[in-house]
């Protein structure tokens, strides 16, 4: 942390563009926001050293409304365009952002895939366990009986556990986060950024138009009572018999990150012909 | 005995009888002795077992296209064989050398009029330690077609180097047999004398020159999901990327691969991922995404029967309409195709410039038949098309990464570049890359995307424009070989013709193809679909400015140049 405090030149208002924000008044999303600034600024990385990569969605949005560069793709294939541009440029800091209905549902596959594959980035999901572009589908991390007009009744579907499916994934870092705390989501976030291989913070990020009830997270969020494990099933255990609303870094893994060798560019285009001639 | 400028030679066996490294072996020795060649393999779906058969043509020539039909035909076994009935095409010309413990000949065999001579190559290869019947068959082949053992037994060495001594020891012995049991079989074609050359020859498949030609053009990350017939491509480059700096990612699916090299592309890396039907399906959405955000990119789709899982080891010429009309929304962007295994290469580098320049996604439409057959060839030229894109070096003032340029292209900033902070972005967007949803906006960029396409120079490369005549064939993709076949052949007669076979097909060249058809009296279209999607294709963007016929048929039977030569002349 030392070097750290040495670079503090920067401030988190160096990191936020000039865009503003679509998102509804009172959207976690906005906390998760001044987290990423906050985080960029402790860990004084130039803007233009972060790229920031988003889905489809409302947390989606967040690449333009930082300073950083930043990709907003297609629906739920964020870590995959993600890892492509990390291997290739191991040099950039990484952080893909997502939300439950990009990440776990149309996504679902890559993030299975990420966390085995364990490039060095990190993955942001803003979990609000709705759909709230298309204003209030059930995703799933939805709890079955919430009532919308797609699933009258609910659906009747136990929501997934996506830090348990990480974890046997092979994600190197697995935290829950709380949006209405910024500056420790900050600290979560720098954390996860500096450790290496692919990072899974889950942040709750109320989504407060569609799901109102979540106002009520803010008083049921708590710190985890334990420090993290290096144990993934330890780690499991602990998030499937949670609460849900343990907040902190759950899991430190020490698997080595994917990064293939880009190769020493030394050979002749000629030398590769060479398959080929009679 | 007639010296003939090209033979043609079916091999065909059960799946695991060996036919298959016959043809190889067959055409590694006469390509080593000088002559053309090309060699593609058919076989069913199953990885073991089924059927398969080598379908080789030598000359003295190079050769695009596979025969009319075949002069010999040696069926290690007939198990399976009638399943290739419609594509191996039989005569009465046809030699067909017949096992009689092989099992029942198949009709192509006894309903044609071909001459069957029997040989026992099980018996013989029993004979023999190790011995095999397909090097039986080889040592037959040789001997009928003109080639001394030793020539064989050096591609043999060459190929089984790897086994050991007593595998090559074996095969060498069954050829000797082969060879013997040849002597007295009457065969009256000999392939002529290969004529000199001083240029360097290849022996490749569509596929590897594909690969090879995006790593010529600047390609450095490939990602790969494997799919038949596509996968050779991803193969070479694996081990082949990191020599040059490169590397190859395997994806989880389509979905990602496409994604992985937006990822790389947009970090300032080249990239690629090559495909089948299937795949490109799954790769369209982020394809329209690469066009909004103007991030170039290479897909290779080696074309197979569809839809849905089609024929995967068959080729066809389906998917274009998937290719030019499959994105969503108004998407400019480049649909390339290469004309012969050599010319994989070159297109396949040039779209890389191509994407690079323009800073837009290309697909280009190998397909089955080009990318799988092997041919020995002369090396293809060096071309300068190395990727060129326009990189954003000096940022001063607010950078614009979507401002109007007079080519439309506007410099581009790679993460990294202070000052050049933007998010690429699949949503209409400012001239700033601000997502807005104003109509100023919407129509400004989509023009943008538009008039960089239009207004590029893509010079003679559009298409491949050859003799002259007031008919013309037009084509496409791996058929040019045949139409080109085809028009020499009826123009020797007096029946002058021209081929047309566009490379370029998106964006379309309106005022070059008025030139290429400038005074024909009859067009004759020929493409390998059912729908006559080229035909269709055609009419939407070029005047055909005379009557037309179309000569379509859906894979995988190959149109031969027989054929379209047959309906140049017939259609006077």
């Amino acid at each position: 942390m030392s070097s750290v405090e040495t670079r503090l030149a920067t401030k988190p208002a160096d990191y936020k563009s000039d865009v503003t924000p679509i998102w509804c008044p009172g959207c976690g999303d906005y906390h998760v926001l001044m987290s990423f600034t906050r985080a960029f600024a402790q860990l004084g990385l130039p803007p233009e050293q972060i790229v920031v990569v988003s889905g489809i969605g409302c947390s989606s949005r967040i690449p333009a409304y930082t300073n950083c560069y930043g990709f907003h793709g297609v629906h739920g294939r964020s870590l995959a365009l993600a890892a492509g541009l990390k291997v290739t440029r191991p040099d950039l800091t990484v952080v893909v952002a997502s939300g439950d209905g990009d990440g776990y549902s149309i996504g679902g596959n890559h993030f299975l895939h990420a966390c085995r594959r364990n490039v060095d980035m990190t993955y942001v999901v803003m979990d609000n366990r709705v759909y709230g572009m298309t204003k209030g589908q059930p995703s799933p991390t939805t709890e079955p009986d919430f009532d919308t007009a797609l699933s009258p009744g609910g659906t009747g579907l136990s929501p997934f556990h996506p830090l348990v499916i990480a974890l046997a994934s092979g994600a190197n870092f697995v935290a829950r986060a709380f949006s209405g705390e910024p500056n420790e989501t900050a600290g979560i976030l720098v954390e996860a950024i500096r450790h290496p291989g692919l990072s899974f913070v889950e942040i709750l990020s109320p989504c407060v138009t569609f799901r109102p009830d979540e106002r009520e997270w803010k008083s049921l969020v708590h710190s985890a009572p334990v420090t993290a494990t290096g144990d993934p099933a330890k780690a499991a255990r602990r998030i499937m018999t949670d609460d849900g609303f343990n907040i902190g870094i759950l899991y430190r893994g020490a698997r080595r990150p994917y990064q293939p060798r880009m190769g020493d560019q030394s050979i002749d285009l000629a030398d590769l012909e060479k398959d080929f001639e009679l | 005995m007639a010296a003939s400028p090209s033979i043609s030679i079916a091999i065909v066996g059960s799946g695991g009888a060996g036919a298959l490294t016959t043809g190889d072996s067959l055409l590694e020795a006469a390509s080593a002795a000088g002559w053309h060649g090309l060699y593609t393999r058919t076989l069913g779906p199953q990885i073991r077992g089924g059927e398969a058969a080598g379908l080789l043509r030598l000359a003295v020539h190079p050769v695009e296209c596979l025969p009319d039909q075949f002069d010999l035909l040696i069926g290690i076994d007939w198990l399976n064989a009638h399943r290739f009935g419609a594509e191996i095409k039989v005569g009465p010309q046809t030699l067909v050398i017949s096992d009689p413990r092989g099992g029942e000949p198949p009709p192509m065999v006894t309903q044609t009029g071909a001459r069957v001579v029997d040989v026992p190559m099980k018996d013989l290869a029993k004979a023999i330690p190790g011995g095999r019947p397909n090097m039986i068959a080889l040592g037959i082949a040789s001997r009928l077609l003109g080639f001394s053992t030793e020539q064989v037994f050096a591609a043999i060495e060459n190929r089984l180097a790897d086994k050991g001594p007593a595998a090559i020891e074996a095969s060498l012995a069954g050829i000797k047999v082969g060879f013997g049991a040849a002597a007295g079989i009457d065969f009256d074609k000999r392939l002529a004398a290969p004529g000199p050359s001083s240029a360097r020859r290849w022996l490749l498949s569509g596929n590897e020159a594909t690969a090879l030609g995006a790593i010529r053009g600047g390609i450095r990350f490939a990602a790969a999901y494997p799919i038949t017939p596509a996968t050779e491509i991803l193969e070479w480059l694996a081990p082949s990327l990191p020599k040059v700096g490169g590397v190859l990612l395997q994806a989880e699916d389509e979905l990602a691969a496409i994604n992985m090299i937006i990822g790389s592309s947009f970090g300032g890396t080249p990239a690629l991922t090559a495909t089948s039907g299937p795949g490109l399906s799954l790769m369209i959405e982020a394809l329209g995404l690469a066009t909004s955000a103007e991030i170039p990119v290479v897909v290779v789709d080696v074309m197979r029967g569809g839809p849905s899982t089609g024929i995967p080891t068959k080729s066809e010429q389906a998917d274009l309409n998937i290719a030019v009309y499959g994105l969503h929304g108004d998407a400019p962007h480049l649909v390339l195709a290469p004309q012969s295994v050599g010319d994989c290469m070159f297109t396949t580098q040039w779209a890389t410039y191509l994407a690079e320049s323009l800073q837009a996604p290309v697909i280009i439409l190998s397909d089955q038949f080009m990318g799988q057959s092997r041919a020995a060839i002369e090396r293809p030229a060096d071309v300068a098309f190395i990727g060129a894109r326009t990189i954003a070096t000096d940022i001063a003032g607010a950078y614009k990464r979507y401002a109007m340029a007079a080519n439309g292209v506007s410099p581009m900033a790679i993460p990294g570049l202070r000052g050049g902070q933007y998010t690429a972005d699949g949503l209409t967007h400012s001239e700033r890359g601000t997502p807005t949803s104003g109509a100023a906006d919407h129509l400004t960029q989509l023009n943008k995307r538009r008039d960089k396409l239009e207004h590029f120079n893509f010079g003679d490369h559009w298409a491949s424009v050859e003799g002259a005549g007031d008919i013309a064939v037009i084509t496409w993709g791996s058929l040019t070989g045949a139409a080109r076949e085809a028009v020499g052949r009826a123009a020797a007669e007096g029946h002058d013709a021209r081929v047309v076979a566009p490379r370029l097909l998106l964006p379309a060249r309106p005022q070059q193809m008025a030139a290429a058809l400038e005074g024909v009296k009859r067009i004759l279209v020929v493409e390998q679909t059912h729908g006559g999607q080229f035909h269709k294709y055609l009419r939407a963007h070029y005047d055909l400015p005379a009557p037309v016929h179309v000569f379509n048929r859906p894979g995988p039977l190959p149109i031969t140049a027989g054929e379209i030569h047959r309906a140049i002349t017939e259609w006077r």
